[in-house]
């Protein structure tokens, strides 16, 4: 199933598909390590529900929902 | 002197390398045009000397933050003799990354493996031939912790810089490669150095290298369009991140040698611990609570005169060392001091007994000009500024130790969502708390926001929070007020004041963000670094550095600065040494701008001798106590005015916290408690002391101070008039000082027009840009 790193829930994991965006943003994004085929893990959610705190390539990774919306994932099953 | 340049990750161990590797040679400077630090030193153990600086911490050689085109801008343009490029080895995938692109400029180039004894522990092994061997360049395992292999690293390095290295890439696709070769050549043909980079940035849309290359930019479009890849089609940007990581994910997975299971288990571990600091520290509720907790208590420890509120124990107690030096250094009838109290008490009484004892000593013989140029001239207001640096560095300590551990990006993280409200990042929230200490360490603190309004905006505002030299102000003016006009509680004004300041910045930058910094949000991606213990050594080198900014800052800008103020006091306008201070040249020019400040509350519509107001808030951009000084010094005229008994003035002098001094010249003045709370605000709020102001000139853009000044002037001036006009709505007699409604009459009205003006500028500006967006666009 497609979804958005936004509509994620606390402790699911998926698989990225796409990144849109553009300019520095989309570039940032990029160059952290946020490209199509790496698996991101949502772990938190600020305690005001954003920024997000996710782990990718083995790090912690904080950025905002508005940001989060750009990513498009394929979620894991949650059975795995 | 070989060049020798650092270039890694944030938190990859850059800076605990820098240290180790050049001791206490250490040198920080401004890079020329750009506000970020730059730092070298010189490692010694060779045998020539070599000179190692430090660039700031990057992911990427992209133009994403002023950090990473410093760091760009000088592995390409400076050409340094070699890059030792820090790569934690317990992040490898994203440190590689970086490494793959300096790879592709012409530099010797050598890898140094941080944190291997952290990731052995783990049961993971790196075999480092392997490695050497795929990237073409030597690697060398350290650990920058434990000085380990440091020398070898040196050693290594030296070797590589004697042979010129050509740049390479990674990326194998054969048609990106075909087009990377044919930008290549053309830049060799015009002589560009670094071709291959300059040609692989151009390819990925670069916005310097598209800017600086637009005759080359018709051949990448050419090719782009005959090009098509199935998954990304022809978004190259993605394409080229998309092979690094891919690149690195196929190679180095083979270099590592883990055990399956004991990885899981050290990950399962890390995040277990990391998950039970997070569940406190960024809870909804304890999170915000604890912040407030640890921000109370490192102000409590810096500036607190009743350290653990214990003083009332000591009430009825008169500690034995009572009446020695002591008693003042560690405690006052309130308590006992803090740390930051206690050191800042050590540097006051030092310094008082060299300029007292000491410098007066020598000066008993010197025309009395002189020793007042020595004296209070320069030694008076060099010590004052240089009184504050035990505290500024305990403040400085502490906040280092949050950032050091990871608590300050968690912070940043909290606070991001109430801080979009204006237009900043969480990030801003740091600077803007330190600013309630002192504004030069918030100030230099700003650098950690990636985006230039979103700074300009900041720094703008840090001085309206409200710093520790300006409490004095308000201890004196409010105590003042209480007693002159019966107000009953002091608290109440000195905490109303603190308020008055938050909300002024609130207000200032929300009109910021939409006028002359405009801008949306900056992005917020930032990395949640592990936690971890601060590093001792870390910590002292990074106070050294601040020390030594401090005081070299001291020494020149703020030592001609308070020399010029001390001419103005102590000089008339025949240039001769005037014996009261009202006959001076700072008194006439108080005199001449005095009606300015009648909108105020402290200008025409005070008595004779009401210059004063005008004449100690001058005084004060030196450094806010001096605006109680003055009123200290000036003591005499009031106590002349008011025809009271001489031996007054020196029950004012005696008298250290001001309040009396004050309370003499609300009478001589005949100001009104909204005129005095008006004053306390403009202090607050006006162009802050010299050292901030040097400090906001170093860290701001270009071409950025004069309107900052301008702008404090403005915010100052606006904020006290609608304070002032505010305040009239109440009765002015709350006391026993008579109401002279007359004074006031006229001033209200143009309070009134000052308010409105003020309210309808961001509007203005706003139809203004719509007009002339409207009209260029009829233009088109």
């Amino acid at each position: 199933m497609l979804k958005r790193l936004d509509e994620f829930k606390i402790g699911e994991t998926g698989l990225i598909k796409k990144v849109e965006g553009e300019g520095r943003l989309r570039r940032r994004l990029l160059d952290m390590g946020v490209t199509p085929n790496a698996t991101i893990y949502l772990r938190k959610k600020a305690p005001f529900g954003d920024p997000l705190e996710i782990t990718i390539r083995g790090y912690e990774l904080t950025l905002r929902k508005t940001e989060a919306q750009l990513i498009v994932l394929e979620v894991e099953d949650e059975a795995k | 002197m070989k060049r020798f340049a650092l270039a890694g990750n944030p938190n990859s161990g850059k800076t605990t390398l820098f240290n180790s590797l050049t001791g206490s040679t250490a040198h920080v400077g401004n890079w020329p045009g750009v506000t970020v630090e730059k730092k070298d030193g010189v490692y010694k153990k060779l045998n020539e000397k070599v000179s190692i600086i430090d660039l700031p911490g990057i992911y990427s050689l992209s133009p994403y933050t002023s950090e990473e085109v410093v760091a760009r801008n000088y592995i390409i343009d400076e050409n340094p003799d070699c890059v030792i490029n820090i790569v934690d080895a317990t992040n490898l995938e994203r440190n590689l990354y970086l490494t793959t692109q300096l790879l592709e400029i012409n530099v010797p180039m050598v890898v140094a493996l941080n944190m291997i004894d952290v990731l052995n522990k783990e049961g993971t092994t790196i075999d480092i031939k392997a490695l050497e061997d795929e990237l073409g360049v030597p690697v060398v395992a350290v650990s920058a912790l434990r000085d380990d292999n440091l020398d070898e690293l040196m050693v290594k390095a030296y070797e590589a810089s004697q042979t010129p290295r050509e740049g390479k890439t990674i990326i194998k696709n054969k048609e990106i490669l075909h087009l990377i070769g044919d930008i290549t050549r053309a830049f060799k043909g015009s002589k560009v150095n670094n071709p291959l980079f300059h040609a692989i940035k151009l390819i990925e849309n670069d916005e310097l290298e598209v800017r600086n290359h637009e005759n080359l930019v018709d051949m990448v479009t050419e090719f782009k369009k005959t090009f098509h890849d199935e998954i990304f089609g022809d978004d190259f940007e993605a394409i080229i991140a998309d092979a690094r990581y891919q690149y690195i994910t196929e190679h180095f997975h083979s270099v590592k040698k883990v055990s399956k299971e004991k990885e899981e288990e050290a990950q399962n571990v890390k995040n277990n611990r990391s998950d039970k600091i997070d569940k406190v520290l960024t809870h909804k509720v304890f999170g915000l609570l604890l912040f407030a907790v640890i921000l109370f208590t490192i102000f409590h420890l810096t500036f607190s005169e009743n350290l653990l509120f214990l003083g009332g124990l000591f009430k009825n107690i008169t500690p034995s060392f009572a009446g020695t030096p002591w008693e003042g250094l560690v405690w006052s009838e309130k308590g006992i001091n803090s740390p930051g109290v206690l050191l800042f008490n050590a540097f006051d009484m030092t310094f008082g007994w060299i300029k007292d004892d000491v410098v007066a000593g020598w000066m008993s013989g010197a025309p009395a000009w002189l020793s007042s140029f020595v004296c209070e001239g320069a030694l008076a207001g060099l010590f004052a500024i240089l009184g504050f640096l035990p505290q500024i560095l305990v403040l400085f300590l502490f906040f280092a130790i949050m950032e050091d551990t990871g608590y300050m990006a968690r912070v940043a993280f909290i606070f991001d969502r109430m801080f979009r409200n204006f237009g900043l990042s969480g990030r801003a929230f740091i600077p803007m708390i330190m600013g309630f200490g002192c504004s030069v360490p918030a100030m230099v603190n700003t650098r950690t926001l990636a985006d230039d309004r979103e700074r300009t905006a900041t720094i703008r505002v840090i001085p309206f929070f409200s710093c520790g030299a300006k409490l004095p102000i308000l201890v004196a003016i409010a105590g003042g007020i209480a007693e002159a006009f019966g107000f009953r509680s002091v608290d109440l004004i000195t905490y109303s004041m603190y308020v008055i300041g938050i909300i002024t910045a609130i207000i200032c930058v929300l009109l910021m963000r939409h006028t002359s910094q405009k801008g949306g949000t900056a992005p917020f991606i930032m990395e949640l670094p592990e936690y971890r213990l601060p590093q001792f050594r870390s910590l002292m080198v990074l106070l050294w550095d601040k020390a030594k900014h401090f005081i070299k800052k001291a020494f020149t800008v703020i030592l001609a600065s308070t020399i010029v103020i001390w001419f103005l006091t102590n000089f008339g306008w025949n240039w001769r040494m005037v014996e009261e201070m009202d006959q001076s040249i700072l008194a006439s020019i108080g005199q001449l701008i005095r009606p300015l400040f009648t909108p105020l509350g402290f200008g025409s519509q005070l008595t004779t001798i009401g210059w004063v107001f005008a004449v100690a808030a001058i005084t004060g951009l030196i450094a806010k106590e001096n605006v109680i000084a003055t009123f200290i010094t000036l003591g005499a005229i009031a106590v002349a005015y008011l025809n009271k008994d001489p031996s007054f003035v020196e029950a004012l002098e005696a008298d250290a916290d001001g309040i009396e001094a004050s309370v003499a010249m609300i009478q001589a003045t005949g100001i009104t408690w909204q005129g005095c709370i008006s004053f306390i605000a403009f202090n607050m709020l006006t162009i802050p002391c010299f050292a901030a102001c040097a400090t906001a000139k170093a860290e701001l853009p270009k071409g950025q101070f004069k309107w900052t000044i301008l702008f404090w002037v403005v915010a100052s001036y606006i904020g006290c008039a609608i304070i002032y006009a505010i305040l009239n709505l109440f009765p002015s007699n709350i006391g026993g000082a008579a109401y002279k409604p007359g004074q006031l009459a006229w001033a209200i009205p143009v309070s009134v027009a000052i308010v409105v003006v003020a309210v309808l500028t961001p509007f203005a500006i706003k139809w203004y840009n719509a007009i002339r967006a409207k009209l260029s666009k009829k233009g088109q």
